[in-house]
């Protein structure tokens, strides 16, 4: 019976249905239910890494080792595997290994834009990119298979829209996947350059290998023949949007291979066809290429490098048809960004950061909407950990009195992933910086995922919990604070000493995240304006999406406050209660 | 039919999309759900698109294509104007939630908005906190909503209550098909 399953719940299938039995992975969005879905089947043993990297190095042990391993991130989380991901590249695999990264065209949830398919090609790593939930699952699956033919780790290219779209999946039984032997083989698996200089041989052989299976599969790149002298070369979601928006009018070459590309089906594709347009999202990769291959294509002189393509868009660009008609909104109307949740426990964290005016550092997670009105705390967000390293940069860029006014934060998740590095270097290097970790005893933004601070581990198991206090200890941190942001009063204190300090120190922030299920008891109740106001609003600072003026009036929106309390912890006439 | 549900991370259209969805699928249509996760979530615009028919390509819809528009929201309603079809549908939930530029007072909630609607759509306004409230829990909204979309449409009423109770934990089974229920038997949906 066909299914309807998210992308990610297929890639998760794919992997199951394939036999893997080894899946580590760190969440970011779109990438995250892929690893999520894993938990479903229970002879797949699965983790969250640390980081990315370390994900990956899990991967390719296990593939060495001779199960079907897999590891999934988003776009950017492929940056911090790159080390040994170009190096898996040449040591091969023995069971297969398949790397899912997940791009984010139209940065729904990330801080950048990147294209991964540059990844594919400055590896030399066979990528995949299907377009539907059904193609996520084949693709996987057919993706272990070339992984183990072509002795090669092979990448499936997902989207948001892929990744986060559900389409129809036909269930298969999994196969019996027997672990390949193992063997000691140094040439193969230890990259000194002696033994690397001759897989690098391999690799060039393999790519060669590869683009002729590429050229000669039809199920990967299939063409479809509409009799028209227009032509279409799109691949991923971009060839969905074309297919919806010129049907049967045109013919297609769609490619499920991204990399190699297959230069012979290209150049005969193009010779048929009196016009060719290429659309792919993001960077003219396809594009590029017929062109290096002299093939007169058409594509980033009519279609955007930013963003989500839509039909509408390729249909304009391709048949020059107008769009449907639509009713226009005349006024300007307020925007709906994304907001910390009522009950957020950083929100008094950047109240008091804010009324102190510092300077910070930031990084990426639910914090990051720190960044917003009408906190507006947050200076810089770059990558994860850049908080902890950048304020280091900044403090010996501009001496210690800027130093006493600048802190970083980050959250435990992060910290965990990359921000411990940054505080070894502060350590190390002498540096005098206040890191605010915002431990809410969650991996938050992506959904909830644990983490190694949290005790748990995802399926759900106890297992032993990194101690932050004790893990800063450690490393040569000698102050350290333990604190609730929501304890205002003393928070303030808190960082008001701790910034003045002339040695590294540590401010762990700790209050749960308000959407866990334990936070959803212990708050209760409504928070409720009384007639004591006197309409100061410093209850309106705290930006909660529950508070807001109405007819001049402060009011708390019972439908969106959980009773947290934070208001009344702020408010200098003791004017906002409980009520039951 | 292209069908787009619109509404403020939180107020659970993720569910209503997929409730939708799975009832598609139960009539042997092709179905495309496209969702949104992560960032955008937080208290932002959300926006699900819901598409089914024989043979369904794109899971987005453009503007000027969406045959129904079920928002959760005054303003997520108005926002979502442009993309009902000539001659489509607006099912408005009348809650009214203040996004940050209005509670910073950087922007003015926009005033009227059912009347605007009105002029432009065919338009059906519901109050469904009060009956949410009235199954059991405010929550519920979503269910409510839910309830008003089963009825607005050419799928069977079985056929809802069979995926909602596939969708839903077993404790809240009942909570939510009364929720259902108010929301189904709101009087003359598709009329003005």
């Amino acid at each position: 019976m066909k299914k309807l399953m998210l992308g990610n719940e297929a890639v998760a299938r794919g992997a199951y249905e394939a036999g893997a039995s080894v899946v580590s992975s760190y969440p970011g969005t779109p990438s995250t239910e892929i690893t999520e879905n894993i938990v479903k089947y229970e002879d797949i043993y699965v983790e969250w890494a640390p980081n990315e990297k370390v994900a990956c190095e899990v991967a390719v042990g296990a593939s060495i080792a001779g199960a079907r391993s897999m590891t999934c991130m988003k776009h950017v989380g492929l940056n911090v595997m790159a080390d040994p991901v170009f190096t898996a590249s040449y040591t091969g695999v023995n069971g297969g290994m398949v790397i899912c990264v997940a791009d984010d065209q139209g940065m729904h949830s990330s801080q950048n834009e990147q294209d991964s398919r540059h990844y594919a090609k400055a590896s030399k790593i066979l990528m995949l990119e299907p377009s539907d939930s059904g193609e996520c699952k084949s693709f996987v699956k057919k993706a272990y298979e070339l992984s183990e033919e072509f002795d090669t780790p092979v990448f499936i290219r997902l989207s948001t829209r892929v990744s986060h779209s559900q389409s129809l999946v036909e269930e298969e039984e999994p196969v019996k996947y027997e672990l390949k032997p193992y063997e000691k083989n140094p040439s193969k698996y230890v990259m000194l350059p002696g033994n690397a200089v001759g897989r690098h041989v391999f690799v060039e052989e393999r790519i060669n290998r590869l683009r002729a299976m590429a050229e000669q599969s039809d199920s990967l790149n299939p063409i479809e023949d509409n009799g028209s002298r227009i032509g279409v070369i799109a691949g991923g979601i971009a060839y969905i949007y074309a297919k919806e928006a010129l049907g049967d009018s045109v013919d297609f070459l769609k490619l499920g291979v991204i990399y190699p590309l297959p230069d012979a089906r290209l150049k005969e594709f193009a010779a048929k066809h009196d016009k060719v347009f290429v659309v792919e999202e993001l960077d003219p990769i396809i594009e590029e290429h017929c062109k290096m291959l002299g093939i007169d294509v058409i594509g980033k002189d009519v279609f955007t490098l930013l963003g989500e393509y839509t039909p509408a868009m390729i249909k304009k660009a391709v048949t020059g048809e107008d769009p449907a008609e639509y009713n226009a909104v005349e006024e300007a109307i307020p925007v709906r960004p994304p907001v910390m949740c009522a009950g957020c426990p950083h929100r008094a964290t950047y109240y008091v950061l804010k009324k102190l005016g510092l300077v910070v550092s930031g990084d990426i997670g639910c914090y990051t909407l720190g960044a917003a009105p009408p906190l507006q705390s947050i200076d810089t967000t770059i990558c994860m950990g850049a908080s902890v390293s950048a304020a280091h940069g900044m403090a010996k860029a501009r001496g210690p009195e800027f130093n006493k006014k600048l802190v970083s934060v980050i959250g435990d998740s992060t910290f965990m992933h990359s921000g411990i590095t940054g505080l070894v270097d502060i350590v190390y290097n002498k540096g005098n910086n206040t890191v605010i970790i915002l431990d809410n005893s969650i991996t938050g933004m992506t959904g909830h995922q644990d983490n190694p601070t949290t005790g748990y581990t995802i399926r759900r198991e106890p297992t032993k919990q990194v101690n932050l206090a004790a893990l800063c200890r450690s490393i040569g941190v000698e102050h350290i604070v333990v604190a609730d942001p929501f304890d205002v009063k003393n928070f303030e204190k808190v960082v008001r000493e701790e910034v003045e300090r002339e040695e590294p120190s540590v401010i762990i922030a700790q209050r749960p995240c308000a959407l866990l299920p334990n936070m959803r008891k212990i708050y209760n109740g409504l928070c409720e304006v009384t007639d004591k106001c006197k309409k100061c609003k410093v209850c309106m600072k705290l930006g909660c999406p529950a508070i807001s003026l109405v007819d001049g009036a402060v009011k708390i929106d019972a439908t969106q406050c959980n009773g947290c309390g934070l208001c009344i912890n702020v408010c200098p006439f003791h004017a906002i209660e409980k009520s039951a | 039919m292209n069908i787009m549900i619109v509404g403020v991370g939180g107020q659970g259209t993720l569910l209503a999309s997929r409730i939708l969805g799975g009832a598609a699928i139960k009539k042997g249509y092709d179905v495309k759900v496209s969702e949104v996760h992560g960032m955008s979530q937080r208290g932002g615009s959300v926006v699900t698109y819901v598409k089914f028919g024989d043979k369904v390509y794109s899971p987005i819809i453009d503007k000027g294509e969406a045959d129904l528009v079920l928002a959760f929201e005054l303003l997520e309603a108005y926002r979502a104007l442009p993309f009902v079809k000539k001659g489509g549908r607006l099912l408005v939930n009348r809650q009214r939630m203040n996004p940050m530029p209005v509670i910073t007072g950087a922007m003015a909630y926009p005033e009227n908005i059912e009347e605007k609607l009105r002029e432009k759509a065919e338009v059906t306004a519901v109050d469904a906190i009060p009956l949410a409230e009235q199954a059991g829990t405010i929550k519920a909204v979503n269910v409510v909503l839910i309830g008003l979309l089963a009825r607005s449409m050419d799928i069977e009423k079985e056929v809802w209550l069979e995926v909602i109770k596939e969708c839903v934990p077993p404790k809240f089974l009942e909570m939510n098909l009364k929720a259902f229920e108010s929301g189904y038997s709101i009087k003359s949906v598709s009329v003005n």
